[in-house]
């Protein structure tokens, strides 16, 4: 009924270390494994998960948003990468 | 007049007194640059300490290059003032763009506090022009986070422009190509995760940082 206004995303990043990058806790928790008794694991890598919303006019400028920041803040782009998924919540209040 | 030394002050650095008191030592005049003041307050040169500014949350370093004495430290070394990050102070310089790379935590996970020997692999900058090339240094190291990584080119580049300036004799943590510390290509960036201003007197085990603070006194002399 009335005109399409902002809305708030629900935004979670992921960030990983780049492929090739040395993971040094990644490598400890792997090692430790075996001694309980978890067998066959591999490749194990550690990041970092963060979590907040952001208010947009759509889904196109959240993510443009949200990509912005992790290039330029929430990731290292020399040695991580991040993923970004992004849902609507709800429209934000006038 | 002596040279005028800004130590850098962001909350969490723990290193500032310690420069400060190496170069007033040495017959300087140091001072601190508080990190919510978005100047360098003309001084000569510029040392980013060690510490955990801003708690080193996120990443170490990556909140304290959005403080506004950054901005001012920046353009002081965009116009060629002498700036030398040591320790969280290297980490703090390369997020903020003004040397390569980023330092990852140690290869073994261990914080590692002690005595290292490094080499001086080139003379050509603002921390070890007063140095020889190919002397070792007993400087300590005090860290988590001082692998140094960087891409295979920029690696390459350093290389080639002779800008790593020390290296570790023995690599005590994963550095990638036993670095120590470079410079920019400019010369005049400079950080390394050794504590030269703990090495400055013989009762604090070593004297060998003395070479490399007064580099930069030198540096500081010539000025801007």
């Amino acid at each position: 009924m009335c005109e399409h206004g902002p809305m708030i995303f629900s935004v979670h990043v992921d960030v990983q270390l780049r492929p090739g990058i040395a993971d040094p806790q990644g490598a400890t928790i792997e090692r430790s494994l075996p001694t309980l008794g978890f067998d066959g694991v591999e490749g194990v890598r550690v990041g970092k998960s963060i979590r907040f919303t952001i208010e947009a006019a759509d889904e196109a400028v959240a993510r443009q948003r949200v990509t912005d920041l992790c290039d330029r803040f929430l990731t290292n782009p020399v040695i991580e990468d991040s993923t970004v998924e992004l849902t609507a919540i709800e429209a934000a209040s006038a | 007049m002596s040279s005028r030394i800004g130590v850098v002050l962001f909350p969490g650095s723990n290193c500032e007194q310690d420069a400060l008191e190496a170069f007033t030592a040495l017959g300087a005049s140091a001072e601190v640059l508080w990190h919510g003041d978005a100047t360098v307050n003309g001084v000569d040169a510029v040392v980013v300490p060690g510490g955990f500014a801003h708690g080193d949350y996120l990443r170490p370093g990556a909140i304290a290059r959005f403080s506004p004495v950054m901005s001012a430290v920046q353009d002081f070394a965009t116009a060629g003032g002498p700036v030398v990050g040591i320790c969280n102070g290297f980490q703090v310089l390369t997020e903020a763009g003004l040397l390569p790379g980023a330092l990852q935590k140690n290869r073994g996970l261990k914080f590692i506090c002690s005595m290292v020997e490094v080499r001086v692999e080139s003379t050509r900058s603002v921390l070890t022009s007063g140095t020889a090339e190919g002397e070792v240094l007993r400087i300590p190291i005090n860290h988590f986070e001082g692998n140094y990584t960087c891409s295979p080119e920029t690696l390459a580049e350093l290389q080639r422009d002779d800008r790593i300036v020390l290296r570790y004799v023995d690599n005590p943590n994963g550095s990638m190509d036993d670095i120590a510390g470079i410079c920019s290509a400019g010369r005049n960036v400079v950080g390394l995760m050794p504590h030269p201003e703990r090495a400055s007197d013989a009762l604090l085990g070593s004297d060998d940082g003395i070479g490399l603070l007064t580099s930069v006194l030198e540096a500081a002399a010539v000025g801007v």
